[in-house]
């Protein structure tokens, strides 16, 4: 009791370190920005904001995807569709949000309705002149979705890699869906030239810093949330169901009510990822519901850590970081640097940094773990 | 205590980060900044784009570069990812602190980068053909804009080749759609009835081609002259060629004009059953004048390979590069404001043996050139327009824009000013 | 070297001109042609055009192979006199023949000589042209083909032409594609008498297909109105007939979408069906498979040209082995750490995805590569209003002796017998002596060459790029999962099942919505069947 009790404390004490570190990120950041002057090595220029503002949105829609993998053993591979979705919402509120301010001077229809001759607003699209419909929206749209979707495959018992490749073809099929101009969200070119949110100029960087803030403060949030529900009594049971659905299952509880549970929350929290990110990257198009993208998250979370919710914030900032760093150092290559890393990951961090972090999972451990695989398939213990 | 070493860790990495964001040389070299993809899905294309600019930028400094200093080529990849097109035009400009930048290919990419260049007040000159229905005052637009391409090449079929059913065939995103809009309004305007033209879109990429080829072979059976007018994108090109010539529709028969196959598109297929079908450039491989054999020449040792083509998007950034080099040297400056306001009306040689000039809507004039495929993945020219043809920003074949002009200059200095209500209208409007 | 090279020009040159005469057909051309000749050497295709059509109003030996050249594209004029010659492209020079008699006469630089254009209509006057001046022809393949382009340019002039071929003609086939072409002209020609006019379109009618019903209803705005009628109601008899083969060659184009996936597919069917390796790496080995295809067909391009047509006879084998190979090697340097944990495979080989994705693009460039189709695949033939064509045929037979193939080696041989056995239950398998890492190898590797045998399949209908790969994962997981992993009829079913119903859909929802309802469908089948059409029984399906 005493022992379980200390490592609740040593745990409790290390998500406080995190919200506390978001803070004072959240604090410097736009004070490095704005305060400081231009030419001092503490400065942090614009470009440095949305960047990092870009990660922090990466790193939520991160941390949605650990929540339902790491912990209750969904691997989804089309979640790249939940945060898409956010994006479109946020998206569709600020195409309204121009206005007449759009090259046609339209006062209603966004410019790519105008040129290619739609004559009025397709239904879908009203309502989201006001914020708080699109606000509702984009936590709504991403939520029924995964509910409609996980209420069907969870009742039917779809598992494992099956769930995975109909996630796939989930956000592939979406993908498609958008990319065609018929369905009225600007086809392959999405939503874009944006002009301002809720009255601020979207290119001013005090807008900047606060959708910055707001993006920290939604990952915190997040994170509050992910943590609560993780150390739950529910969250018990998810590891359960994650390490043996069956069983979990004859020992009477509703596998199916928890995984659904989870999994919209996970799509919710991965849609307001997307609702942030748009405004800060200036476009949402149909790109980001291909199956690539949502693929590349499940790397971020395994880079990180599957199963620590810190680790899948660490992962998505450490490999988008290496990205950035990647395409403009070595744009000829950087592939080869990014693939190798994600078979390293695997084979020699299982764990991922997190574990390196804990010094669970460094050479040492590699090792012994190999040693157990080859005795493992030597002995003829290996799972399928 | 553990708590604060991660908080440390946190800072410190974030500080030493935008440390090595923020690496910035001494200014005794111009930057160019260069943003086309070099992996995923556009690579294919846009790496020769990435290599001619190198060479031009090579070339320009053994003549001993601009306002006597050397320039310096930035090449960033953005991976065919479009946000990261944002991004990277950020950082090139912000960061690396380039004074212009030459990129792009998709409609998408350009949209992405468009607020940054106009937030952050740099250059950009975009070389591919595209839809029009755009001029911004930080984009030079070197490609063709619709009327540069579609129309003289509809107007050849129809009175050279006596084409009177139409196919729009094209890849389901912007550029199609919207030059299928003008043709379709252009061809009405000129007498086609509605039941002779055919419009079909595909998803990117689309290789079985099979129910559509016969389609296409089905609307031509109505006795009248069919043709195709293709803005089928790159990659689903090779498949779509091969199942015509398989399905044993040749250019005699039914001919296919495209706005996207060029001498790099033909290199991937044998072109020996394509003998006739058409494209509409501003440029061919195979024009025969000593600008253009110089061009040729000085590609082929740049890149070390022969067997390499040529094509319209490469002219493009010759022509751009070239006008950059020019408007710098007439402002004394590579100050965006000056260059934005010297470089209207300047001309430079195109590879085609004339000159083309920079007008105020920010397009180009460029001469129209359609070609018909040869057995050697060559064009050969078959028309060419008398005159060069100005590009127009936006079409007179759309309801909505026909009323729009773009003039960069003082004391107008609008990309879309409405003549009919004789105001700027909402973007870039300052 | 390159005063040499100057003599050598010089004399070749001094060599023309005093033996010219003897030679090229220009000095004792006839002097009614000598100025027409002159006025092909223009831009303008109008005038170019009236001067072919004088040219062949001319009886000379030399106008059938003058035209034939200049419609090949093959005609240049040698810019120092002024002759013309047949030129074939020889590195960067030109070899010039002689028009008449075929002998090489020189080789001359590309700037030396000038090449004569022709356009598509220009292309289609001269076919035309050639058509009434070749009708009679020792050759009946030259005739059929005369025939032919008459029927289709319709050419008035050659009526005449036309009948006295019709009577000399002794083979049924060519005389019938005559009367075709006499009787299109006779419908087109709106002073012919109205019998004569209608018996045309009754002859027409007879003959059916497209093409036919395509003169057809051109004729359906015809000032006579019984011709009119007549011709509008042959056409619609004509698709009516069309509207029913439509669906034959619907199910026809289905089964072929379906062999192209299931060659995809199948690998991943053994790697992913039977070895539960979420392998999305195995679009990067069929793009391997394709370079394998484009390195053979480069190499033989340069060495042994006349080996073409079997270069995928050669490249296949070597494909199999050379991605069998890499896919070993993938098992054996990363896959064998990751078993029992599936989902972790999926990372890792997204890696090596990437990696070889861009190993190949700095290898052989970004941009596509040309792999050509040899003679066998090009084309297509006709069964009854079908078009087949070989490509697409050859691909479906492919695809299924490929199934068959895998099929008997896990059935019928040891190697099989032991995948299956470490499949079904490695701890057992172990125990009765078999080595199941070097099963798991065989398996990966038989995965991965396979792979590289739809590589080598694909690389006749699509383009041979880097991203290859990445256009078939998707589908490939689709086929294996709606089929039911880890079984190869599964995989059978489902590719052909799913290619059917996408070639179904296609004509009423348009290609992108197809895609996307095949894609909704199968999400709904999942729930209703988890596992697939054709689910493994027993206890390796409790993973």
């Amino acid at each position: 009791m005493a022992h379980s009790s200390l490592i609740g404390r040593a745990v409790a004490a290390r998500s406080q370190a995190f919200l506390l570190v978001l803070l004072a990120i959240a604090v410097l950041v736009p004070v490095m920005n704005l305060a400081v002057p231009a030419g001092s090595f503490f400065h942090i220029p614009s470009y440095g904001v949305s960047l990092f503002g870009k990660y922090v949105c990466y790193a939520l829609l991160a941390l949605s995807i650990d929540l339902i993998w790491g912990y209750c053993g969904i691997l989804s591979l089309g979640h790249g569709a939940f945060f898409a979705l956010g994006g479109y919402a946020m998206g569709m509120h600020l195409m309204r949000e121009i206005g007449p301010r759009g090259v046609y001077g339209d006062p209603i229809l966004p410019d790519f309705m105008v040129f290619l001759n739609w004559k009025e607003l397709p239904w879908f699209w009203h309502g989201f002149d006001f914020f708080p419909f699109a606000l509702l929206m984009i936590v709504a749209v991403p939520g029924v979705l995964a509910f409609v979707f996980g209420w069907f495959a969870f009742r039917s018992r779809v598992t494992g890699v099956y769930l995975s490749i109909i996630t796939q073809a989930l956000t592939f099929a979406l993908m498609l869906a958008f990319f065609r101009n018929e369905m009225g969200f600007g086809g392959n070119n999405g939503l874009t030239d944006f002009k301002d949110i809720l009255g601020f100029d979207l290119q001013h960087d005090t807008t900047r810093c606060g959708l910055f803030v707001a993006s920290i403060l939604a990952l915190g949030l997040g994170y509050s949330i992910c943590r609560f529900v993780v150390r739950s009594k529910a969250g018990k049971v998810l590891v359960a169901i994650r390490d043996a659905e069956s069983r979990t299952r004859f020992l009477g509880y509703r596998v199916e009510g928890y995984k659904l549970f989870v999994f919209v929350l996970s799509a919710m929290l991965a849609g307001v990822a997307g609702a942030l990110y748009t405004p800060q990257v200036g476009i949402i198009n149909p790109s980001e519901f291909s199956p690539a993208n949502s693929i590349e998250v499940v790397v971020w979370v395994a880079v990180g850590g599957r199963g620590t919710l810190i680790g899948a914030v660490l992962g998505a900032i450490i490999v988008n970081g290496a990205k950035t760093l990647f395409t403009g150092w070595f744009p000829e290559i950087w592939l080869f640097a990014l693939g190798a890393l994600f078979v390293g990951v695997t084979l020699f961090m299982p764990k991922g940094v997190m574990g390196l972090l804990r010094g669970d999972g460094g050479g040492g451990a590699k090792i012994k773990l190999l040693l157990e695989k080859l005795g493992a398939a030597r002995t003829g213990r290996m799972l399928r | 205590m553990k708590s604060m070493k991660l908080m440390g860790a946190a800072i410190a990495g974030l500080v030493g980060y935008t440390g090595v964001m923020g690496t910035s040389l001494a200014q005794d070299t111009i930057k160019v900044g260069v943003l086309h993809s070099l992996s995923g899905t556009m690579a294919i294309s846009e790496t020769t784009l990435k290599d001619a600019m190198l060479m031009l930028i090579e070339e320009q400094n053994k003549k001993g570069g601009i306002l006597g200093k050397q320039l310096e080529a930035v090449v960033v990849d953005p991976a065919s990812d479009w946000p990261l097109f944002a991004e990277k035009a950020r950082e090139l400009i912000e960061v690396s602190k380039v004074d212009v930048v030459f990129g792009c290919w998709t409609s998408v990419s350009r949209k992405s980068v468009l607020p940054v260049f106009e937030e952050l007040n740099s250059l950009l000159f975009y070389p591919v053909q595209y839809e029009g229905e755009e001029s911004q005052r930080n984009v030079f637009y070197t490609g063709a804009a619709p009327n540069q391409q579609a129309i003289p090449a509809v107007d050849y079929l129809a009175e050279v080749e006596g084409v009177e059913r139409w196919v729009l065939a094209g890849t389901d995103y912007v550029y199609p759609r919207t030059t299928n809009k003008i043709l379709e309004t252009y061809l009405k305007d000129s007498g086609v009835a509605e039941e002779d033209i055919m419009i079909n879109y595909t998803p990117f990429g689309h290789s079985d081609w099979q129910t559509i080829v016969a389609d296409i072979k089905a609307f031509g059976s109505a006795g009248k002259k069919t043709a195709v007018v293709s803005t089928i994108n790159g990659d689903a090109n090779v498949p779509f060629y091969k199942e015509l010539a398989n399905q044993g529709i040749a250019a005699s028969d039914i001919p296919v004009v495209a706005f996207s196959v060029g001498e790099e598109e033909l290199a991937g297929i044998d072109t020996g059953p394509l003998v006739g079908h058409l494209a509409a450039w501003n440029y061919f491989m195979s024009v025969d004048t000593p600008e253009n054999a110089e061009f040729i020449k000085a590609w082929h040792a740049f890149i070390g390979d022969e067997g390499r083509v040529t094509n319209d998007p490469m002219e493009a950034h010759y022509i751009g590069f070239n006008m950059w080099v020019k408007a710098v040297e007439k402002a004394g400056t590579t100050a965006p404001d000056a260059v934005i306001d010297s470089i209207v009306g300047v001309a430079v040689p195109n590879l085609t043996g004339g000159y083309s000039a920079m007008m105020p809507n920010h397009h180009i004039t460029k001469p129209v050139l359609i070609g018909e495929i040869q057995d050697d993945g060559q064009f050969a020219t078959v028309f060419e327009t008398p005159g060069l043809v100005v590009g127009d920003a936006w079409s007179d074949y759309l309801p909505d824009s026909k009323d729009l002009i773009s003039d960069w200059r003082a004391p107008m200095s609008c990309g879309n000013f409405n003549t009919a209500s004789g105001t700027c209208g909402g973007m870039q409007g300052q | 070297m390159a005063s040499a090279l100057r003599l050598m020009l010089f004399a070749g040159l001094w060599l023309g001109l005093t033996f010219g005469g003897a030679h090229s057909g220009f000095a004792q051309t006839n002097p009614q042609l000598t100025p027409l000749l002159e006025k092909l050497d223009t831009r303008n295709f109008k005038q170019k055009a009236d001067a072919v059509a004088a040219i062949a109003a001319i009886d000379d030996p030399m106008v059938v192979p003058l035209l034939k050249t200049l419609g090949a594209g093959d005609l240049y004029r040698r810019k120092s006199d002024g002759t013309y010659f047949r030129a074939i492209r020889k590195g960067s020079a030109f070899a010039l023949h002689d028009l008449v008699s075929g002998d090489e006469v020189e080789t001359l630089s590309k700037s030396a000589v000038e090449r004569i254009i022709v356009n598509n209509s220009m292309r289609g006057q001269i076919d035309a042209l050639l058509g009434s001046l070749t009708l009679r022809s020792a050759d009946p393949k030259q005739r059929l083909s005369a025939a032919q382009s008459l029927l289709k340019e319709r050419d008035p002039s050659g009526l005449n032409a036309l009948e006295a071929a019709i009577e000399a003609e002794e083979q049924d086939h060519i005389r019938d594609v005559m009367i075709a072409a006499r009787s299109a002209i006779v419908l087109y020609d709106t002073s012919a008498a109205q019998a004569d006019r209608l018996e045309a379109v009754a002859a027409l009618k007879a003959r059916g297909g497209r093409s036919m019903m395509s003169l057809l209803s051109g004729a359906a705005g015809d000032q006579d109105p019984e011709v009119a009628d007549a011709a509008t109601a042959a056409a619609a008899a004509i698709d009516k007939e069309l509207q029913f083969w439509a669906l034959g060659q619907n199910v026809l184009y289905g089964l072929s979408l379906g062999s192209v996936l299931l060659l995809a597919a199948i690998g991943l069917a053994i790697t992913f069906g039977v070895m539960g390796v979420i392998n999305m790496a195995h679009g990067e080995l069929v793009m391997l498979g394709a370079y394998t295809t484009f390195v053979v067909q480069d190499a033989i391009r340069s060495s042994a040209p006349h080996l073409f047509d079997y270069s995928l006879l050669i490249a296949a084998p070597l494909a199999f082995a050379i991605v069998g190979l890499v896919g070993i090697a993938i098992e054996r340097g990363v896959v064998r750490f990751l078993y029992g944990r599936p989902l972790e495979t999926l990372l890792a080989t997204w890696g090596i995805s990437l990696l070889l994705q861009q190993t190949v693009r700095s290898i052989f460039g970004p941009t596509n590569k040309e792999v050509g189709n040899p003679s066998w695949m090009t084309g297509g033939f006709e069964l009854g209003y079908l078009t087949i064509t070989y490509n697409r045929m050859w691909i479906l037979v492919f695809a299924l002796a490929v199934f068959a193939g895998l099929l008997l080696l896990l059935k019928k041989t040891a190697i099989g017998l032991q995948m299956r056995a470490v499949t079904q239950n490695r701890a057992m398998a172990s125990d009765m002596g078999v080595r199941s890492g070097m099963v798991d190898a065989m398996t990966f590797g038989l995965g991965a060459g396979v792979a590289g045998l739809a590589g080598v399949a694909l690389s006749q209908i699509d383009n041979v790029s880097p991203n290859l790969g990445q256009g078939y994962i998707v589908d490939s997981f689709m086929v294996v999962v709606f089929g039911g992993a880890g079984n190869l009829w599964g995989a059978l079913a489902g590719a052909f099942t799913l290619g059917i119903a996408n070639k179904f859909l296609e004509p009423f929802s348009g290609a992108v919505l197809a895609k996307v309802l095949v894609l909704v469908f199968i999400i709904l089948f999942i729930q209703k069947r988890p596992r697939g059409l054709f689910p493994l029984k027993g206890r390796a399906v409790e993973s």
